[in-house]
C-alpha cells in the first residue's frame, strides 16, 4: 500500500512559506501571551502541597467533603474535584506537613470521617524546600537538555542547519507549553519529562529531513537551493507521516487507556508530536532558506575541502617516497 | 537460503536471552529473577526525610557535659554552675590544683574548643570541623537506625538509603493498610530518647510553681509526667546515662497487673555508671524519661548491680513493642522531618499496571495491523523486532535489576513507536530503491546504509536527553530514563541487525518471486 506518490511528483512545500511562517508566529505569540497572562498550574512537585486521589463506594459526596475538609485549617485552600473513573475524588491542597508520625494521610483520613466508604489510593505530599531542589532539577535538566542537542546538531551539520532546527525546536517546545497553560494541564516533573522527549522526537524529525538536503546536495547537480528542499521534504514526507501517525496512536491509547494518572505525560506528548511533525515539514527548511544559505558556496567549499584533502594526501604521497 | 548470515544469528541470540530472561516476570509460577516494580506500581511509601543535624550537635554538648560531671564525681572535683546551651556547655571548677587534672581529662575528648574566661571559668564549644563531623555521623546513625527499625518491622525489603548531605530516602513497599503504614511511620518518628536523670529532692515541692526559666537557670529541668501532664518533675539537667549504654530491650508483662512494661540491660559501661551512681544517692528518685516524658521515678532503695531497669507506664502491647525495637537500635541522633511523600495503594498500583498493559497491547496492535497492511511482508518482519524489543527491555531489567515505574511504562509505550519509527525509514529507503529499478540485494544493501546514518543521529540525540533526565530527575521519572534509553539501544539490533539478518536470509526467495507488492507493500506491483 502506498499514500504519498513522492516519486513521481514533488510538492511545492516552499510556495505556501509564508502562509505557514505567519501561521506559527501566530501560534507561537499566542502561547507565549498565554503564558504570560493565564500562566502555568505548577503541581505540588514544583510548587509544593499535598494531592489525595480518594475512591468511594457509589458516587462521592463532594458537597460533603468540601465542607468536612473545610473543618481542618490544613485544608483551607484545598479544592476537591471529580477523577477519572465516577466513584474518585482527587483533593489539592497547597499545605504539607513535617511531622512524620502524624502525617496528611492522618489528617485527610481524619477529615474525610463521616462522608461514606472510602479508601486512600494515593497521598503525594511535597514540603516546600523539596518542592525548590525539584524545581532546580527539573529547569537544570531542561536547559541542558536544550544545549547537549543544539552542540550535537552543530558539530554534524552546517552550523545555519543547527540554528534553524533549534530555532523549529524552541518553537515546537513553546507552543506545547502554551496547549499545556490554555488547557491548565498540572505541570510536574512527568511534564518536564514528556517536553524533554519531544525535544529530542522533533530534533530527530528535522535531522531526517536534513539529512535528506544533505545527501541531495552532495548527490545531485540541482543548483536551486529551493528545489533541493522541495525535493528532500517530498521525498521524506511518506516516512514522517507515517511515524508520527504511528506515535501519535500509540500515545492515544496510552492518553485513552492509560489512566488520568497519566495525563500530566500523555497530553503534551499528544501536542508536541502534532507540532513536531507540522514545523519539520512546514517549518524548519523554510528556516534554512532565510539564514541565507547558498549550495553553490557550499558545494564549493566542499570541492575545495576535498582537493585539498587530495592535495595534501599527494604531497604526502610524494614526500615519503621521496621525490618532490 | 542464507540463515549463516551474523546479523540474524546475533538477533536471534539476543531474542532468545530476551524471551528467557522475560518469562519468570509473566508468570508468576515460574521461577526466576522477576522485574523490579516500583512503588507506584506495587503500592507502597517513598519518603524523603530531612535529618536536623543540628540537634545532633546539642545531644553532643550534652554527652560532653555528661562525661565531665562523671568525672568531676568520681575523682572528688568541685565543679559549678555546669549549664549546657544548643551549642555549648560551661563550668567553674572550684579548686584552682584541679584545672591541671580536667585539663587533662578534656584533652581526651576531640574536637573541642576550649575557651577560659580566667583560670577556672570554661566555656566549650565543638571546632568546626567537629561540628561537621558529628552531623555527618548523625545522618549515617540515622539511616542505619531507621533500617535496624524497619528491619526488626517485619517488612519484605525496606530500603534507606542516604541522599546529599542531610536526607535520606525511605522506601517501603507492601504496605497493605493505613493502619500498618501508621505504624511504620510511628516507628521511623519514633526518637526512642532514653534517659535516666536524677530527680533534685530538695526542689521537688517546688515543681509546680516553678518556670522553665528558673529550672534552667540553676541546671535543672521541668518534665511531665507520661500519664498525667499535671504532675511535674525537677530533675538535674544533666542525664546519669542516655539510651546509647542500651544494650538490649524487651518487652515483658508486670508481675501484678499484667500490663506491658520494658525491660532494658544496660551497657558494660552503662550498668558500672548506674551502680556508681544509685550507691550514692540512696534515697532519693530516679526519673524513667523517654523522649521528655517521665514514665516513673522510683525511690533508689539501696544500689543497683547488674545494669538493668524498666520502663512501665500503661503502654498497649504494640506500642511497648515499637518502644522496644526503637531502644534495640539505638536513638535517632537527630529528629528527623518528611521533606516529601509519596504514598500508593496496592490496589491502584494494580490498576496502573493494569491500564498501561492495556495501552501497550492496545498502541502495539495498531502498530502491527498499520505495518502489515501498508508493508505487507516487510511489516511481519517489522512488527517481529517490535516484539522482540519489548521482550529485551524486560529481560534487560530483570536480569539487572532495573525498577519498572509508571513513567516506565510511558517509556515502554513509546519505545513501540520509536522502534517502528526507524522500520519505516529503512523500509522507506528501500521502497525508494526498488522504485528507481534497483536490484532487491543492491536496494536493501543501499537502504539500510542509508537510513542507518540518519537513525544513528537522532538515536544518539536521544539517549543523551535520557541521560541528562536520568541524572536530574527523581525516582519515578529515572525509571522512564532507562526503559527508553535500553528501547532505543535494542531497538539498533533489533530494527538495524534483526531485520535486515531476515531479509539477508531470505534473499533467494524474494529475489525469485519478484513480489515486491507482497513482500514491501509497493503499489501497481504484484
Amino acid at each position: 500500500m502506498e499514500i504519498f506518490k513522492s516519486h513521481t511528483k514533488v510538492y511545492n512545500i516552499l510556495d505556501k512559506g509564508k502562509l505557514f511562517f505567519i501561521l506559527s508566529i501566530i501560534a507561537f505569540l499566542a502561547a507565549i501571551g498565554l503564558v504570560l497572562t493565564k500562566g502555568l498550574t505548577l503541581g505540588i512537585d514544583f510548587s509544593g502541597g499535598t494531592v489525595v486521589q480518594v475512591q468511594y463506594e457509589g458516587t462521592p459526596p463532594i458537597d460533603e467533603i468540601r465542607k468536612k475538609l473545610s473543618e481542618n485549617k490544613l485544608f483551607a485552600h484545598a479544592s476537591v474535584a471529580p477523577f477519572g473513573k465516577n466513584n474518585e475524588i482527587v483533593i489539592k491542597s497547597p499545605t504539607s506537613a513535617e511531622t512524620i508520625d502524624k502525617d496528611m494521610s492522618d489528617e485527610i483520613q481524619a477529615s474525610l470521617q463521616g462522608t461514606g466508604k472510602f479508601e486512600i489510593r494515593k497521598v503525594d505530599m511535597v514540603g516546600p524546600k523539596a518542592g525548590n531542589e525539584l524545581r532546580t532539577k527539573g529547569f537544570t535538566a531542561f536547559f541542558l537538555a536544550l544545549g547537549v542537542i543544539l552542540l550535537s546538531v552543530t558539530f554534524r551539520y552546517d552550523f545555519r542547519f543547527a540554528l534553524a532546527g533549534v530555532v523549529a525546536l524552541l518553537h515546537d517546545i513553546v507552543i506545547t507549553i502554551g496547549a499545556i497553560s490554555l488547557f491548565e494541564v498540572d505541570v510536574n516533573i512527568e511534564t518536564i519529562a514528556a517536553i524533554l522527549t519531544i525535544l529530542g522526537y522533533s530534533i530527530h524529525d528535522t535531522i531526517i529531513v536534513f539529512d535528506r538536503v544533505r545527501e541531495h546536495i552532495k548527490d545531485s547537480k540541482e543548483t536551486n537551493f529551493r528545489s533541493i528542499i522541495n525535493e528532500a521534504v517530498t521525498r521524506t514526507l511518506s516516512r514522517t507521516i507515517l511515524t508520527s501517525l504511528t506515535v501519535f496512536f500509540v500515545i492515544l491509547t496510552l492518553y485513552v487507556f492509560g489512566g488520568e494518572i497519566m495525563h500530566g505525560f500523555s497530553f503534551p506528548m499528544l501536542v508536541g508530536v502534532v507540532i513536531g511533525t507540522y514545523s519539520s515539514v512546514f517549518v524548519a527548511a523554510q528556516l534554512v532558506i532565510w539564514t541565507g544559505f547558498d549550495v553553490s558556496k557550499y558545494r564549493n567549499k566542499q570541492a575545495e575541502k576535498i582537493k585539498n584533502a587530495q592535495e595534501k594526501a599527494r604531497i604526502r604521497a610524494q614526500f615519503e617516497q621521496g621525490t618532490i | 537460503m542464507n540463515f549463516l548470515n551474523y546479523r540474524l544469528i546475533i538477533f536471534s541470540i539476543v531474542t532468545i536471552f530476551g524471551l528467557l530472561f522475560s518469562i519468570p516476570s509473566f508468570f508468576q509460577e515460574i521461577e526466576g529473577k522477576k522485574i523490579t516494580l516500583g512503588l507506584d506500581l506495587q503500592g507502597g511509601i517513598y519518603m524523603l526525610l530531612g535529618v536536623e543535624t543540628e540537634k545532633a550537635v546539642e545531644t553532643k554538648i550534652k554527652s560532653i557535659a555528661g562525661a565531665v560531671r562523671y568525672y568531676a564525681d568520681q575523682n572528688d572535683i568541685l565543679i559549678e554552675d555546669l549549664t549546657i546551651n544548643p551549642n555549648d556547655l560551661s563550668f567553674i571548677v572550684l579548686d584552682e590544683a584541679e584545672v591541671k587534672n580536667i585539663d587533662s581529662m578534656l584533652a581526651t575528648i576531640q574536637g573541642l574548643e576550649i575557651v577560659k574566661k580566667d583560670a577556672l571559668e570554661y566555656k566549650i564549644s565543638l571546632t568546626p570541623l567537629e561540628k561537621d563531623i558529628t552531623k555527618d555521623l548523625a545522618v549515617t546513625q540515622a539511616v542505619e537506625t531507621i533500617r535496624n527499625r524497619l528491619d526488626q518491622f517485619g517488612l519484605a525489603e525496606p530500603s534507606v538509603t542516604r541522599q546529599g548531605t542531610t536526607d535520606i530516602v525511605v522506601e517501603l513497599a507492601g504496605i497493605k493498610t493505613i493502619a500498618e503504614e501508621q505504624r511504620a511511620r510511628e516507628l521511623i518518628a519514633k526518637p526512642a530518647n532514653l534517659e535516666l536523670m536524677a530527680v533534685d529532692e530538695k526542689l521537688a515541692d517546688q515543681a509546680n510553681i516553678m518556670s522553665e526559666e528558673d529550672a534552667k537557670s540553676t541546671g535543672h529541668t521541668l518534665l511531665q509526667d507520661a500519664k498525667d501532664p499535671n504532675v511535674k518533675y525537677i530533675v538535674h539537667q544533666i542525664p546519669i546515662l542516655t539510651g546509647a549504654e542500651v544494650a538490649d530491650a524487651r518487652v515483658a508483662f508486670d508481675s501484678q497487673g499484667g500490663s506491658p512494661i520494658i525491660n532494658f540491660t544496660l551497657s558494660a559501661f552503662g550498668g558500672k555508671v548506674f551502680g556508681d551512681f544509685t550507691a550514692k544517692n540512696i534515697g532519693t528518685r530516679l526519673a524513667v524519661v523517654l523522649d521528655g516524658k517521665v514514665f516513673s521515678a522510683p525511690v533508689i532503695r539501696e544500689r543497683i548491680g547488674g545494669g538493668s531497669g524498666q520502663i512501665s507506664g500503661g503502654f498497649t502491647v504494640e506500642e511497648a513493642g515499637s518502644v522496644a525495637i526503637a531502644l534495640r537500635s539505638g536513638a535517632l541522633p537527630a529528629p528527623v522531618i518528611v521533606l516529601e511523600k509519596r504514598s500508593v495503594g496496592p490496589s491502584l498500583g494494580a490498576d496502573s499496571i493494569q491500564a498501561s498493559l492495556l495501552a501497550l497491547l492496545f498502541g502495539f496492535g495498531l502498530v502491527i495491523c498499520f505495518m502489515v497492511v501498508y508493508y505487507g511482508i516487510s511489516g511481519v518482519i517489522a512488527s517481529l523486532a517490535v516484539v522482540s524489543n519489548i521482550f529485551i527491555i524486560i529481560a534487560v531489567m530483570s536480569a539487572f535489576g532495573a525498577t519498572l515505574t509508571l513513567p516506565g511504562m510511558a517509556g515502554l509505550v513509546l519505545t513501540v513507536g520509536i522502534a517502528v519509527d526507524s522500520n519505516i525509514i529503512i523500509l522507506e529507503r528501500v521502497r525508494e530503491l526498488l522504485r528507481d529499478g534497483h536490484g532487491v540485494r543492491k536496494a536493501l544493501a543501499e537502504g539500510y546504509g542509508k537510513a542507518m546514518r540518519a537513525i544513528l543521529d537522532s538515536n544518539v540525540t536521544q539517549v543523551l536527553a535520557c541521560t541528562i533526565l536520568y541524572a536530574y530527575g527523581t525516582g519515578a521519572i529515572k525509571g522512564f530514563a532507562i526503559t527508553l534509553s535500553i528501547g532505543i539501544l535494542a531497538s539498533m539490533i533489533t530494527a538495524i541487525l534483526g531485520t535486515y539478518g531476515i531479509y539477508l536470509a531470505s534473499l533467494s526467495k524474494i529475489e525469485k518471486s519478484k513480489r515486491y507488492g507482497l513482500w514491501f507493500g509497493l503499489g501497481g506491483q504484484k
